[in-house]
């Protein structure tokens, strides 16, 4: 479904890696591997089409990522080290807004409903400011259970998550993978999902 | 279309929890229109004389002020990021920030500007051309603004940076703006004036967003 094929990646003067294949199939997930700086996070935006690759290229359902952008897009999540969270507005909201600026529908019981989910019960009407990094990052667990997204690329996505919520998420991505669905990782722990391959920097 | 209003109402919603932005904006430009009268002094006809310029210049300014902070909050929180890899396109949101930059920075302007007219000396009539000429003016404004806020974007010391950038592309509303009033009060009538602004608006509603959304990827990478 999704393939790279040489993908090169320079920042300023260095060469982080270079002729990098990959590709990833329904049903399965990639852990993405490497030490601090070997270009995980690089590879990650190259994949989620926000940077461009020196040489190479990358496609989805065999059609190039930049010509069939909209597709592509639809069918990807993608997180980085920010949440994208507002501070000023709540969660509910914060879920609400999001789902409407990428033009899909979200009821706010189901939004309600998945914020229960990650246990943020009670804090649904609160400022995201007022939230602990942890919740804030359960907020961020919602948004990716009520995407209905293909693919999902996810970078650091246990980092400051306590154990319950690191077995929350651990199932959303098992239960998304064994649906047929696609993720790519990255992460210093090893995680407890099933089918997983590593790609390594 | 929802999208583009999502966008504007949720960047309405977060300038109502934190009010100040708007209130620093306006009383700006409240305080130096006002400064002008009392520091001149009461002479009417020289009042008259550069009341357009005055109330353009600072109108200029105040929008210069919350310029910088278009899509700075955005960038910081990866909000941007997930914006461009949206699957509604990147121009279509831009369109949603810079609508709601001109209601927040632009609007209040436009209806605070008959009231500090006054001080001036202008009459009924000049005030209302006063109106049109900033109604088609303050768009302008919000965006080629947004031109210069997205090419400034994570640049250290932005702030004077956007101002040197986005000051000149700012003359010929400036020109044609001020122009309009002076033109009415000289009995020349306004009408050639505001055209012009017009079709730059019309011009600009087209192009900036565009030119906004490539400098944004261009941050973003």
């Amino acid at each position: 479904m999704l393939s790279a094929h040489g993908l090169t990646c320079v920042r300023g003067d260095r060469r982080l890696f270079s002729g990098l294949d990959l590709t990833i199939d329904a049903g399965e997930w990639l852990h993405v591997r490497g030490e601090n700086g070997a270009g995980k996070t690089s590879l990650l935006r190259l994949l989620a089409g926000l940077a461009q690759p020196a040489e190479g290229e990358i496609r989805w359902r065999g059609e190039r990522i930049s010509q069939s952008d909209s597709d592509y897009r639809r069918d990807l999540l993608f997180f980085g080290h920010h949440g994208a969270l507002k501070e000023d507005l709540t969660a509910l909201e914060n879920l609400e807004f999001a789902a409407a600026m990428d033009g899909a529908s979200l009821s706010s019981e189901a939004a309600l409903r998945a914020l229960q989910r990650f246990g943020l019960q009670g804090r649904e009407q609160l400022p995201v400011r007022v939230l602990s990094a942890g919740q804030k990052r359960r907020v961020m667990l919602a948004r990716i259970a009520t995407r209905n997204a293909k693919l999902w690329i996810l970078d650091e996505p246990f980092t400051a998550l306590d154990v319950k919520a690191v077995d929350l998420l651990s199932t959303l991505i098992s239960a998304h993978v064994t649906g047929g669905g696609m993720a790519i990782l990255t992460s210093h722990q090893t995680m407890p999902i099933p089918g997983g391959r590593v790609v390594q920097l | 279309m929802n999208a583009i209003l999502a966008v504007a109402r949720r960047d309405l919603l977060m300038v109502m929890r934190r009010k100040s932005e708007v209130l620093t904006a306006l009383f700006f430009f409240v305080i130096v229109t006002s400064l002008f009268p009392l520091g001149i002094g009461p002479e009417p006809t020289l009042l008259r004389k550069i009341a357009p310029g005055v109330l353009w210049v600072a109108a200029l300014l105040a929008t210069m002020l919350g310029l910088q902070r278009m899509f700075a909050a955005d960038h910081a929180d990866g909000t941007l990021e997930q914006m461009a890899i949206s699957p509604t396109p990147l121009v279509m949101l831009v369109v949603g920030k810079i609508g709601a930059h001109w209601l927040v920075s632009g609007l209040p302007l436009v209806l605070v500007a008959p009231v500090l007219g006054i001080q001036f000396d202008l009459d009924g009539s000049a005030l209302g051309v006063l109106v049109v000429a900033l109604l088609l003016g303050t768009p302008l404004l919000s965006l080629i603004g947004s031109i210069g806020a997205a090419l400034t974007l994570g640049v250290r010391g932005g702030g004077v940076l956007l101002s040197l950038l986005v000051l000149p592309l700012f003359i010929p509303a400036l020109i044609f703006g001020a122009g309009a009033v002076e033109a009415h009060i000289s009995g020349l009538g306004a009408g050639g004036h505001l055209s012009l602004l017009a079709a730059m608006l019309a011009l600009a509603v087209f192009f900036a967003p565009w030119a906004t959304t490539a400098a944004l990827r261009i941050a973003l990478e």
